[in-house]
């Protein structure tokens, strides 16, 4: 029965003959309470009822039935769904029935918490069976809102625990063809590449989802989802990163154009503190961009930050730190400084 | 690939940037008036009217109802004000009705525990300070219950086989930590958890491998640094990333590339917030504590023994309250691991504020304040919840460069006419009122 139905032909639990055994239990608010809410004469009536079948323990058929009715006037209630689950073990019922139920309550709730966990729960029971299903409802809502947090979980719940990767990566592709900034689909697409059983994980993919990711930012050199993407590609390999002459080529077409530069010149920035040679080229891109109020001696990482302050301005503290906290040169000039520096302070003594 | 095209995600960015931009060019073409000016009694009178009566729609909020106290008793707070005597035992009454007889706290009364609203209920007592509230806690069982929710994990379960994600771990950290009721077995594995959850993006997520989100990334750091286990996280990257969730309309968003949201203010802002403390971690982090003859060696090492004589502090202050009983442990050492709240909140802020706090205050105002309430952003509805976040992310921007025991917030720093906006301080680890917070520390200490 769906809920249009129910609201004309509900007949009230005190009516119901099958129920007449049943002594209905009113809310304990006691008699001032805050928050109050003023229920409607059904969503009170349903919920003394639940609270008497709860109390009772009662697994009953007529229980879950209620606990349908309870969840149609609050889908929040979290009592009601574990009652339901408590109810639906004890009675063995067909879980592919309870995934129906599922569907019509999703219909209008898609941020709730409570039906996700109800979802994820039933096609645990459900097991490799669920997968298509399951993987086939998220795609659903992602045609409606493509960032639902509570899906995505979902969707990479089922991967896990059932499995159903093989076309996963296309999906991702599919995504971020239809929109670039998705940032919900690259993290998706991280998820696959670095826990995929049927990829080679992180090392092994890296020079394809370099290329791939490098493509995104010349289309949209504004988007942050891409540099983010780019930088957890090395995230425990800096040395590669540093090396990956397709990184440093990008940056230096994004820096010579009139597009945004601020994702470029922070990419630059953590390039540098971890020790990026930049080639004249891209030095004198930086040369270009650099305020005649920067002083020419300073370190090209400070540079960088001072050319961000103006870049960026909202985050102008941000880029203020970050050139207090830069290392001045690049690793490989540090240690050479370093001696050098202690000789001269030996000599000071 | 395709040249940049529109997509939804600019479709829907444009459209709030439009809204947005109309409402600051309006207030900055019009003399100064009422608009960059928190208004107070309007405000209140939301606020209260919540308290005492509330439409049917609000059935869906029926299983949050302590959320519900929390988010009024708390926005009323800041606002400097407080409830009557009869509404605070009202309050009381109701909160302990939703009090399971095994422990913890319940989204209304006959409703099994959960660890939102049971966060949400110790909360909401501690906002209304008084011995009777505080003693309303029942401890032990509280205790037992955040056992019982326990995951093999690490994690925490909301409820009895509910769903284990980061926001469980900081309800029962939270509540735990609050009530100075934590031990080894809880915090076994949590920090293991949550930096599972920190993604490539540097934020952190509700479960390992999902997005990077504001709301979740409180959670994690503020756990993290209850159970003193902060260092674990990659801060320089959670920095990054936190600074550029403010967005041109001076609000933060939740993630990236998506729209931005009142509550935010205090979620990133927050986040931004507990950094500025954090200075000491970070610069060990980026291997700057370790380089010869730089400034920030001899900062560090000041700083450093300005922590080890707050904490010092910390042990003997607690000492003073609760002078040492026989046969009790060495109290410091369970100090430290309970009083983590405080030990922080005593460490000096030595790192201005790294996002635009002035910016954000204007967001809040001019944006997501209506006529009695805040709202997401322009073309939504204001709630209770947005209401309290709104309140608590223009808190932590006001005193964003305020030592916890000093002088109140310079005019600079507070956007608008000082004297009607200034809001109360909050402790950014529980987001309680600071005051409150003390007065429950003083209390729960010598239990």
């Amino acid at each position: 029965m769906d809920s249009s139905e129910e609201k004309r032909t509900r007949i009230p639990f005190k009516e119901r003959p099958d129920w007449a055994d049943v002594k209905p239990v009113p809310q304990d608010d006691g008699p001032c309470p805050v928050v109050p809410i003023a229920y409607t004469e059904d969503f009170s009536e349903t919920m003394d009822y639940f609270r008497a079948i709860y109390l009772a323990n009662e697994r009953s058929p007529r229980a879950l039935q209620l606990t349908a009715e309870a969840i149609q006037l609050n889908p929040g209630n979290y009592t009601v769904w574990q009652f339901r689950r408590v109810v639906l073990e004890a009675l063995g019922v067909d879980l592919h029935e309870e995934l129906k139920f599922v569907d019509r309550i999703a219909g209008e709730n898609t941020k709730n918490y409570q039906i996700w966990h109800h979802r994820r729960w039933l096609a645990e029971k459900l097991g490799a069976d669920a997968v298509t299903n399951e993987l086939e409802f998220t795609k659903k809502i992602f045609s409606q809102d493509a960032k639902n947090y509570h899906a995505w979980s979902h969707r990479q719940w089922v991967l896990q625990a059932l499995g159903g990767w093989e076309d996963e990566l296309a999906y991702c592709q599919q995504l971020l063809e239809d929109d670039i900034y998705n940032n919900s689909a690259w993290n998706q697409r991280y998820f696959v590449v670095t826990r995929s059983p049927l990829l080679g994980g992180l090392a092994a993919m890296r020079e394809s989802e370099v290329n791939y990711t490098v493509q995104a930012i010349r289309a949209s050199p504004e988007n942050e989802s891409p540099w983010r993407y780019l930088r957890g590609l090395h995230k425990n390999d800096t040395q590669s990163l540093v090396e990956d002459s397709q990184v440093a080529s990008v940056i230096l077409d994004v820096l010579t154009s009139n597009n945004s530069h601020v994702h470029a010149l922070s990419f630059l920035l953590d390039l540098l503190c971890h020790g990026f040679e930049p080639s004249q080229e891209l030095k004198s891109a930086v040369d270009v961009l650099t305020p005649q109020s920067c002083s020419p001696d300073l370190a090209l990482t400070k540079r960088v930050c001072s050319i961000l302050e103006l870049a960026d301005p909202m985050r102008v503290k941000y880029w203020n730190w970050r050139k207090s906290t830069v290392p001045v040169q690049s690793a490989t000039c540090q240690n050479t400084d370093r001696l050098a520096d202690l000789c001269a302070r030996m000599s000071d003594l | 690939m395709e040249s940049r095209r529109v997509t939804k995600t600019l479709e829907d960015q444009w459209m709030v940037e439009r809204q947005v931009r109309e409402i600051y060019d309006y207030f900055y073409s019009i003399p100064p008036n009422s608009h960059l000016e928190l208004q107070r009694d309007k405000h209140f009178d939301y606020l209260t009217r919540g308290l005492r009566k509330l439409g049917p729609s609000f059935s869906v909020l029926d299983a949050n109802r302590p959320w519900l106290c929390y988010w009024i008793l708390h926005s009323i707070t800041l606002l400097g004000e407080s409830v009557d005597a009869g509404l605070e035992n009202d309050a009381i009454d109701f909160l302990t009705r939703c009090q399971d007889k095994n422990g913890a706290y319940g989204g209304g009364p006959g409703q099994m525990p959960h660890l939102a609203t049971t966060y949400a209920a110790v909360n909401s007592l501690i906002t209304l300070g008084s011995p009777k509230a505080l003693s309303s806690i029942n401890r032990e069982k509280l205790h037992a219950f955040l056992l019982r929710m326990k995951d093999p994990s690490g994690g925490f379960r909301m409820h009895d086989g509910g769903e284990l994600d980061v926001r469980a771990c900081y309800t029962a950290i939270s509540v735990a930590s609050i009530l100075n009721i934590v031990d080894d077995e809880l915090i076994h594995g949590v920090g293991s958890f949550i930096l599972s959850c920190q993604t490539y993006e540097g934020g952190i997520a509700g479960e390992p491998g999902a997005e990077a989100h504001g709301g979740y990334t409180f959670c994690g750091l503020a756990a993290m640094i209850l159970i003193n286990e902060v260092n674990r996280l990659d801060l320089p990257r959670l920095i990054d990333w936190v600074v550029f969730r403010q967005g041109v309309e001076g609000g933060f968003q939740g993630r990236t590339n998506k729209l931005v949201d009142g509550c935010y203010s205090f979620w990133q802002g927050a986040v931004a917030f507990l950094i500025q403390r954090l200075n000491l971690v970070v610069h060990e982090q980026l291997g700057l504590s370790n380089d010869l003859g730089t400034e920030s060696d001899d900062s560090s090492e000041s700083e450093l023994s300005a922590e080890e004589e707050h904490l010092e502090v910390t042990s003997s202050h607690v000492q003073e309250i609760c002078p040492p009983q026989e046969g009790q442990e060495n109290a410091s050492d369970t100090t430290k691991i309970a009083d983590t709240g405080y030990e922080f909140i005593n460490r000096p802020i030595a790192m201005q504020p790294l996002y635009d706090s002035m910016y954000l205050q204007q967001y809040v105002l001019l944006c997501s304040q209506v006529d009695g309430g805040f709202r997401d952003k322009p073309g939504k509805g204001r709630d209770h919840y947005h209401t309290c976040y709104c309140l608590s992310g223009l808190s932590i921007a006001q005193y964003s460069w305020t030592d916890e025991a000093d002088s109140p917030p310079l005019p600079r720093d507070v956007f608008g006419l000082y004297s009607r906006n200034l809001v109360e301080q909050i402790h950014p680890l529980f987001n309680v009122e600071l005051d409150r917070y003390y007065e429950a520390r003083k209390y729960f200490s010598c239990l």
